[in-house]
């Protein structure tokens, strides 16, 4: 296919990350292409959040290195981050309880005249919009602060702010832990659609199975801050990623070369 | 007396008309933790009518041109608490800070020591003094995270000293500067009072209906204009009656200007530009404005740069009201008094919730008391345990607004 041949829109090569003496990832590589949604699966302290989080600056790697669109990148802040269009969902949502869901979405983004004078009306407009868009319509308004919205509301504006922005890479920590039926619909739903039509590099983070195999075109798993492997979703089963996910059995290798290597 | 518009919220809230919207709007934000300044406003009531009710000196013009004075000072200090507050900090270097301040200004205008600096240059002098004191206490906080508590508590005893040992033996500094003394001690020509109260009941008109036609144009819902045009009509009336007293006395006092004026410069601040969004956001969740790509730091420093220079103006108007400094500069119930006035008026504890005109309503509502029982022959044990038990109270209310939303789980 061509995708092997452009490289990767994000890509980490060995990269570790250390906790004091807690080893939460040891020479770690990951992947995601335009167009697709690769999910991230692996069991409580894999390492998960861990990863994604040095991908947006907020503490960096130790080691290993970061390649965007093929061109090796430093990421030290979050600002490197947003520049670069990489958007993420936090898992412990990054939402400031006492400031509006305007404020929220435009958090250190503001749209501001010459003299920092916020523009409000442009602000809540483009919220609205937003929100829309993605279908989100049980806020009553858009002025509420988020400490009185329920779960599933912060979980859509945690959303929806992500990709408000021109973002290419858009990571999501377990969007859906926290929702209903019909919402945790709506956010796969979602999910999808910033992939296979908005062309986005998704980064799906999930326990649920269920839920990864539903949206997901590759799936890779991390056991204990190891690579374990990673999966095309049309081509294994949730049998063979449970095992992977428990027992760190590398089964089967797709895209990624040196992937196989015993995980333990 | 507050200052600008409706909040956002409470525009939005309001779109379905009516009184009753706004209340429901209003119960939302408490349920939201913010308790507003409604519960200060009406204590405020209370206390006026209790004191007019017990002695007929209380509600005269003389006397409410004292009180303005008296209440200044701490009033320009809790706008800097304000800030800190939000960011969910402290600063207990206040008092001594603008002990510093008045110092430094009646230092620098001293003739015949060689500084003799004209007034204008001492404040702004001692202002930046103030400020740059805050930008060293915030960096320990900010950039090493030494707690604010410790930093400033430091910051309290080590400028205590420092006045110490600027006024030396002789122990006090006589202001003979105007321009510094008019700071409390000038009262505005009768029409420049009236000018001043039709200036603002237009200026805040104007930016009610600016803000309304903005919404308008870009086709987002408005704020009910019978309940803005209620409120204008308050202040207006607020604005207007407070001249009218105050020119049958002596006239406006500057330092009532100055009060009023910095209120609404720094609720601008605070509201509408992004530095202001930015505290509130440290104050709400550090870590999630981290995330976002604010400079906390950054933020915090000049949080501590803002209460560092409003203590210092503080400090100047206490000197200006006594023409002089002495070694009690800044000490007494300086510090406290601010710190309460903020809480009292309405700005939580907790960080991230409140306004500055909080600084106003509870510098009234303190000097109020203390002015109130001094007319009526109280002793000093009166009015330190009525105000303990007011910011009590106030600390209560944020408190139980906090918790509920604890429990709800969020
Ligand atoms: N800030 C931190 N300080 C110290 N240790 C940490 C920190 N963050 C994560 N860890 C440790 O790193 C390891 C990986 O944690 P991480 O949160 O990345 O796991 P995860 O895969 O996201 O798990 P979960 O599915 O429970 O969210 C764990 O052992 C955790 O205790
Ligand atoms: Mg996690």
């Amino acid at each position: 296919m061509t995708a092997a041949m452009t490289p990767p829109t994000l890509e980490l090569r060995r990269v570790s990350k250390a906790f004091g003496s807690v080893q939460a990832l040891r020479d770690v590589d990951f992947e995601v292409r335009d167009g697709e949604v690769m999910a991230l699966v692996g069991d409580n302290g894999a390492g998960k959040s861990t990863l994604i989080k040095s991908v947006a600056g907020i503490h960096p790697f130790d080691s290993g290195e970061i390649y965007f669109d093929g061109k090796r990148v430093e990421i030290h802040g979050p600002k490197d981050a947003a520049r670069l269009g990489i958007e993420v969902v936090y898992q412990d949502l990054a939402l400031c309880d006492n400031l509006d869901v305007v404020q929220n979405m435009y958090l250190g983004r503001e749209v501001h005249d010459l003299f920092h004078r916020l523009k409000e009306p442009v602000m809540e407009q483009r919220t609205s919009e937003t929100l829309r868009s993605l279908s989100v319509t049980t806020l009553k308004s858009v002025r509420q602060t988020v400490a009185t919205l329920s779960g599933g509301q912060r979980q859509s504006v945690a959303v929806a702010r992500a990709v408000m922005w021109n973002s290419r890479v858009v990571i999501l920590d377990e969007p859906t832990a926290a929702l209903g039926v019909a919402q945790t619909r709506q956010v796969l739903e979602l999910v999808k659609r910033l992939a296979h039509e908005q062309g986005l590099a998704v980064v799906l983070i999930s326990h649920n199975l269920h839920d990864v195999f539903e949206v997901a075109d590759r799936i890779t798993v991390l056991r204990l801050g190891r690579n374990v492997g990673v999966y095309e979703r049309s081509a294994t089963t949730q049998q063979e990623i449970v095992s992977a996910i428990t027992a760190g059995v590398p089964t089967k290798v797709a895209g990624i070369e040196g992937t196989g290597e015993a995980a333990t | 007396m507050s200052v600008l518009g409706p909040s956002e919220v409470e525009l939005a809230a309001a779109e379905e008309g009516g009184v009753r919207a706004a209340a429901r709007a209003y119960l939302e934000r408490v349920r939201a933790g913010d308790v507003g300044s409604l519960p200060v406003i009406v204590a405020l009531a209370l206390i006026t009518v209790f004191f007019t009710a017990k002695t007929s000196v209380f509600f005269t013009s003389i006397n409410f041109d004292n009180l303005i004075v008296q209440m200044a000072p701490v009033a320009l200090i809790a706008i800097g608490v304000v800030f800190v507050l939000l960011l969910g900090e402290i600063d207990l270097s206040i008092g001594s800070v603008s002990g510093v301040g008045g110092v430094v200004v009646a230092e620098l205008q001293q003739a015949g020591t060689g500084h003799n600096l004209g007034g204008g240059a001492a404040i702004a002098i001692a202002i930046a003094v103030g400020a740059l004191i805050g930008a060293l206490q915030g960096s320990f906080v900010a950039l090493i995270g030494v707690p604010s508590f410790v930093v400033t508590l430091a910051g309290l005893l080590a400028f205590q000293g420092v006045i110490l040992k600027a006024l030396g033996i002789q122990g006090v500094i006589g202001i003979q500067s105007n321009t510094v003394n008019n700071v409390a001690n000038y009262f505005l020509p009768k029409e420049w009072g009236w000018a001043i109260a039709a200036a603002v009941t237009v200026g805040l008109c104007a930016v009610t209906v600016s803000g309304f036609v903005t919404r308008h144009r870009a086709g987002l819902p408005i704020g009910n204009p019978l309940l803005a045009a209620l409120r204008l009509a308050a202040l207006a009336v607020i604005a207007f009656g407070a001249v009218a007293i105050c020119n049958h006395a002596r006239g406006v006092p500057f330092a009532g200007l100055l009060v009023i004026g910095l209120i609404g410069f720094w609720t601008y601040v605070a509201r509408r530009t992004t530095f202001g969004r930015h505290v509130y956001a440290v104050g709400g969740n550090p870590e999630a404005a981290r995330r976002a790509g604010i400079n906390v730091a950054r933020i915090r420093i000049l949080v501590f740069m803002i209460s560092g220079a409003m203590a210092a103006l503080g400090g100047i108007a206490f000197a200006a009201r006594l023409s002089s400094v002495d070694l009690t500069a800044g000490s007494g119930t300086v510090l406290l008094d601010s710190i309460a006035a903020a809480v009292i008026g309405g700005t939580s504890l907790f960080g991230g919730r409140g306004y500055v005109r909080s600084a106003l309503l509870g510098a009234l509502v303190i000097k109020t008391i203390e002015n109130g029982l001094d007319l009526l022959g109280q002793t000093d044990w009166v009015k330190n345990v009525t105000t303990g038990l007011i910011l009590l109270a106030a600390v209560t209310l944020d408190t139980l607004s906090r918790r509920r939303l604890e429990r709800v789980g969020r």
